[in-house]
């Protein structure tokens, strides 16, 4: 099967048990095994051709400019992890269904579970670092879903948030690593750094390079002094322990500590930071897990320890510690993963996991029993068991490592480390399962049904039979050494065997296995001496850094984001004056190129009048109505001074969004109050006054020079004018390149402006189903209502003007491509003609007369020049290519005809709807708070007849 | 000429600036307003100033306005007319919800906030 499907299928897989979730935990577990089944046997399919010696690469080229391709490679290293991955992974799935109960939300678990393996075997299976570093922060985030999975317990999030910020703050580090490596090594593909080892280590980097990924892979598999994190961990579900623990997350890091290992190992810093870190963790992790009272926490210090030995075997940077590594690797995952699940058995059925609490369980739970020593004996290093294997060979090889030039030091702390560890396992025994029965459980212990027990039982076969018969896995474990190894050293020649004769690891083994009886029959004291003595609480220590760190990002954001909008806008705009000054003074500027043009009266007087009406809304800007009224002025200047500049089009387009503002903030401003009451201080006023002059003072310095000088480069402009009529077909060069040369820009602002219409119809229409309704139902307007809300002065004017406007806004709309002009002119000429109606009779009576909903005509005049877009498709042509030709019917004279004018249409249908769904929405707000409404059109009208007249008639 | 523009420029972002820098919504929402007038000054300014020569291509005429400035402060015009739509309902919809036209937080409301804000 191709890697992409071994890796995809856990990752699509995860969306089955989700889905299924109703369908019973029968059914999503069955789903889950069936998928992760099919990833395995995938996986064995490729099995001929590693045995082979060969690599198998599957690549998909991603984003080659940036080195990140999705490049998978299977090795044997490769095939050893994701072998454990989906393998453990099986079991621990069949447990799972057994282990979880009714109440728990199991679809949710699976899916992940599901997540996570995919994240894992992409990890074994990357080719790419960079992909690599994808799927190593999707194992952090899917490992906190599933270590927070019971989410009701506070341990429980707790225990995931710290692994993720952890492991998060690890993977951080590794990205700065990586991107050095690949600096280095001219590419991001493993199968290139791996051949790289000379450059890469002379490299100045390469330190720097180590200790980041090193960061990344210590916090990964919990190497002190980060070691801190998997305990907590220990608050998620016994399966998802016993997964973590045994072959996936905390093996991530070892795993690439392996992969890494024919480039990043053999110097001095690498055994250094390595071993010394490893030998730490492996026996610190061994003394606390003695005294751990909760099983699962015993374990988890155990995993601590053991992922410290492997460490330290890899740091050695020999190729038998290499070896040894990997083998302790497949002992560990066997018995860890069966001890885990046998804690989990105990604590399903004592319903405690607390060890002075147990005890004599030998006689009530016996296939448990048999099923836990085993494997406890197996990591306690107890002959004809795997765990006496990997162990003798880890003393073996620290027997010959010096560490800081003293030849004693690493085999007196590997003993020590062994010690703990073999009394330990014979606590876990002897506390749990030897001694009288009590009968002060929480629960009446006894065996589980075959679903709990088989899985770690299979997994004692495996710990007894490699123990038996270590021969059995010697060939595999030779050829993942080998693919570990690459071409830096050579497979080393030992065999595997249970008894080497007289060594000296041997007699390390037996003070150990003494030494660790020894400790248990002094186990009483030595625990009042553990307990008297004073020790750092890693979680303190790191919810103190924690809340240290939060307390400064607190001091600097809560200052500048404290919920005052007015202070966001001040920084803002302060920040941007001062990195407009830095720019300015740091430049250079080059000498004016163009003269300055005369100014003459009627320029002075439009300047003259918007400086004074701007003056004016600063000085009035509390008398609301006033100020609206003067940026009416405003506008009206901004126009003119387009009509002046040669921007016929853009003078039109201001005059009628200005009419059209104008009435959207005279609706507004009918529900606001009409008065802005004092309320800043005057220093405050000073200030803002002052950062209002600097920016001003900026815009007008900058744009003062501008205007003097020629563009650096010659624009496209000149471009647009050349081929505005020869390819567009159309004089007007802003019309064209509007609905032309840019129509895709276009495109997308008319979808813009009618999102925005939906969105201020859909804020109305929140507003009217809420309490708002009522509050507007009974509001007293708060000045006097005119005696006469549709004059008919008004009405009759708007009815005549209406067809008169109608015409004009279809001549500007026709000759818009020539002529000033076009779509969005004209709908916004027809929109003021609809508005009038509105304004002279009324929102009922207009909109009772509406055919088609504003809505709609948004929508048709996207589809419109949308499909104008796609009809070139049928030519062969690039979305909205434009064409035109000229025709001549008679009478007429010979006109033009092109798309561009049917896009140009659905821009002007475009604008109307959105233009009038904005004004509609208001309206209707203050259709609510107006009262009933009358159906005629105006109030007084003469050809209606009045009741008292036709009273007075009939009385005739 | 361009300096007449150019100061009026810098008048329409001094006052925007200021209205924005207000502590109601409706001189903030003017304020924006004339803030786009300056910004689309500027940017129809950024083609040069050009009297007397629309882009309306005429035989006999070599010189035109710059037509590209002039297109996208066309567009740039419709769009900030619905962005103030949208800015309006939004304020109106909070007076109207909560009866406090202030742009701010408002002390007796969040209490984190409340703390800030003072």
């Amino acid at each position: 099967m191709s890697l992409f499907f071994i890796v995809a299928l856990p990752f699509f897989g995860a969306l089955l048990p989700g889905l299924m979730n109703s369908a019973g935990r029968a059914a999503t577990a069955g789903v889950t095994f069936t998928v992760t089944l099919a990833a395995f046997i995938g996986l064995l399919t490729n099995l001929p051709s590693v045995l082979a010696g060969d690599v198998v690469m599957a690549r998909i080229d991603w984003m080659p400019l940036l080195g990140l391709n999705f490049s998978l490679m299977l090795d044997g290293l490769g095939f050893f992890f994701a072998l454990l991955i989906l393998g453990i992974g099986l079991l621990i799935i069949s447990y799972g269904r057994n282990y979880l109960s009714c109440d728990d939300n199991v679809g949710q678990f699976f899916t992940y579970l599901l997540l996570f393996q995919g994240a894992m075997v992409g990890i074994v299976l990357s080719d790419n670092i960079l992909l690599l570093l994808v799927f190593w922060e999707l194992t952090s985030l899917s490992s906190f879903l599933l270590i927070g999975y019971w989410k009701h317990l506070p341990e429980g999030r707790q225990g995931a948030r710290m692994a993720l910020a952890v492991t998060g703050m690890g993977g951080l580090a590794m990205i700065g690593g990586m991107l050095m490596l690949g600096q280095i090594a001219g590419s991001y593909d493993l199968s290139v750094i791996l051949q790289n080892r000379e450059l890469i280590q002379a490299d100045p980097l390469y330190v720097p390079a180590l200790i980041l990924i090193l960061l990344g892979c210590f916090t990964k598999s919990a190497q002190f002094p980060f070691h801190f994190w998997l305990p907590h961990a220990m608050a998620a579900p016994t399966p998802v322990s016993a997964y973590l623990h045994s072959a996936t997350m905390v093996k991530a890091g070892i795993f690439l500590m392996a992969r890494m290992w024919p480039v990043l190992s053999g110097t001095p810093e690498w055994f250094v930071i390595v071993t010394t870190a490893g030998l730490i963790t492996m026996v610190l992790g061994s003394v606390i897990a003695l005294f751990k009272h909760n099983l699962k926490a015993l374990l988890a210090f155990s995993t601590v320890s053991h992922l410290g030995l492997i460490t330290m075997l890899l740091g050695t940077g020999t190729a038998f510690g290499a070896m040894a590594a990997m083998f302790h690797i497949l002992n560990h995952a066997t018995f860890k993963a069966a001890l885990f699940m046998s804690a989990g058995i105990i604590d399903h059925e004592a319903h405690t996991r607390d060890i002075r609490r147990l005890g004599g369980l030998r006689k009530l739970m016996p296939i448990t029993f048999i099923v836990a020593s085993l494997a406890a004996l197996s990591m306690a290093g107890i002959p004809l068991l795997n765990g006496f294997l990997s162990k003798e060979m880890m003393l073996e090889e620290a027997n010959h490592t010096v560490l800081f030039n003293t030849p004693w030091l690493v085999p007196f702390l590997a003993t020590i480390g062994s010690l703990f560890s073999a009394a330990y396992c014979f606590r876990l025994i002897g506390h749990v399962f030897l001694g009288p029965v009590r009968d002060d459980y929480p629960a009446k212990p006894h065996d589980p049904g075959a679903g709990l027990w088989l899985p770690p039982a299979i997994l004692v076969v495996l710990v007894v039979v490699i123990g038996i018969a270590p021969f059995l896995a010697e060939p595999f474990v030779k050829l993942v050494t080998a693919s570990v190894l690459g071409e830096a050293a050579e497979v080393p020649k030992a065999y595997f065997k249970i008894w080497h004769g007289l060594v000296p690891a041997l007699y390390m083994s037996i003070v150990a296995v003494v030494g660790g009886l020894i400790m248990l029959a002094v186990f009483k004291p030595s625990l009042r001496i553990w307990d008297a003595l004073p020790r750092p609480e890693a979680k303190v220590i790191f919810e103190a850094i924690v809340e240290s760190v939060a307390t400064l990002a607190r001091a600097i954001i809560l200052p500048l984001h404290n919920g005052a909008f007015s202070r966001y806008a001040a920084i803002a705009a302060i920040t941007m004056v001062a990195v407009g000054y830095h720019a300015w003074s740091t430049g250079t500027i080059a000498a004016p190129t163009r003269d300055m043009q005369p100014a003459n009266a009627v320029a002075i007087g439009g300047w003259l009048m918007l400086v004074a009406a701007t003056a004016g809304m600063v000085m009035m800007h509390r008398n609301r109505l006033l100020s609206l009224i003067l940026i009416g002025i405003v506008g009206l200047m901004v126009s003119v001074g387009f009509v002046f500049f040669s921007a016929p089009d853009l003078a039109m387009t201001q005059f009628t969004v200005e009419v059209v503002t104008i009435i959207l903030l005279l609706l507004a401003l009918n529900f606001l109050p009409n008065m802005t009451p004092i309320e800043s201080s005057v220093l405050r006023r000073v200030r803002d006054a002052s950062i209002a002059i600097f920016g001003g003072l900026a815009t007008f310095a900058l744009s003062y020079h501008y205007m003097l000088r020629d563009a650096v480069t010659a624009p496209i402009s000149e471009f647009h004018l050349a081929n505005s009529y020869k390819g567009g077909g159309g004089t007007n060069v802003v019309n064209v390149i509007l609905v032309d040369f840019r129509g895709f820009d276009t495109y997308g602002e008319i979808i813009v402006l009618g999102i925005a219409a939906l969105l201020i119809y859909a804020l109305t229409e929140t507003l009217l189903g809420g309490p708002v309704r009522a509050r507007l139902l009974n509001r007293k307007p708060d000045q006097k209502r005119a005696g006469n809300q549709h004059p008919m002065m008004m009405v009759v004017l708007t009815r005549g003007i209406m067809p008169v406007v109608l015409l004009v806004g279809f001549y500007i709309f026709l000759r818009g491509h020539n002529e000033p002009g076009g779509g969005f002119i004209a709908g916004l000429i027809v929109s003021i003609a609809v508005v009038m109606q509105y304004m002279a009779s009324g929102f009922g009576w207009a909109s009772a007369r509406l055919r088609y909903p504003y809505h709609g005509v948004i929508g048709a005049g996207v589809l419109i020049a949308g499909f104008t877009g796609i009809g070139s498709w049928f030519v062969g042509k690039p979305f909205l290519t434009s064409d035109f030709t000229y025709v001549r019917i008679p009478p007429f004279e010979e006109f033009e005809l092109a798309t561009a004018a049917l896009f140009d249409l659905g821009v002007f249908l475009a604008v109307v709807g959105a233009v009038m769904l904005s004004l509609e929405s208001f309206s209707r707000l203050a259709r609510q708070a107006g009262g009933p409404e009358s159906e005629h059109a105006m109030e007084i009208d003469p050809s209606r007849d009045d009741p008292k007249e036709q009273a007075a008639k009939e009385a005739v | 000429m361009e300096f007449l523009v150019a100061s009026a420029i810098g008048i329409l972002t001094a006052g925007g600036l200021y209205l924005t820098l207000r502590l109601r919504t409706f001189p903030v929402i003017l304020g924006i307003s004339l803030l786009t007038y300056a910004v689309n000054v500027f940017l129809f300014a950024s083609g040069r100033l050009t009297v007397g020569a629309p882009p309306i291509l005429t035989k006999g005429v070599e010189v035109y306005a710059d037509p590209l400035p002039q297109a996208l402060v066309l567009t740039a015009i419709v769009i900030s007319f619905g962005m103030t739509a949208v800015v309006v309902m939004i304020g109106l919809g909070a007076f109207l919800g909560a009866d406090d036209d202030h742009v701010d937080d408002q002390p007796e409301g969040d209490d984190k906030a409340a703390e800030g804000a003072q």
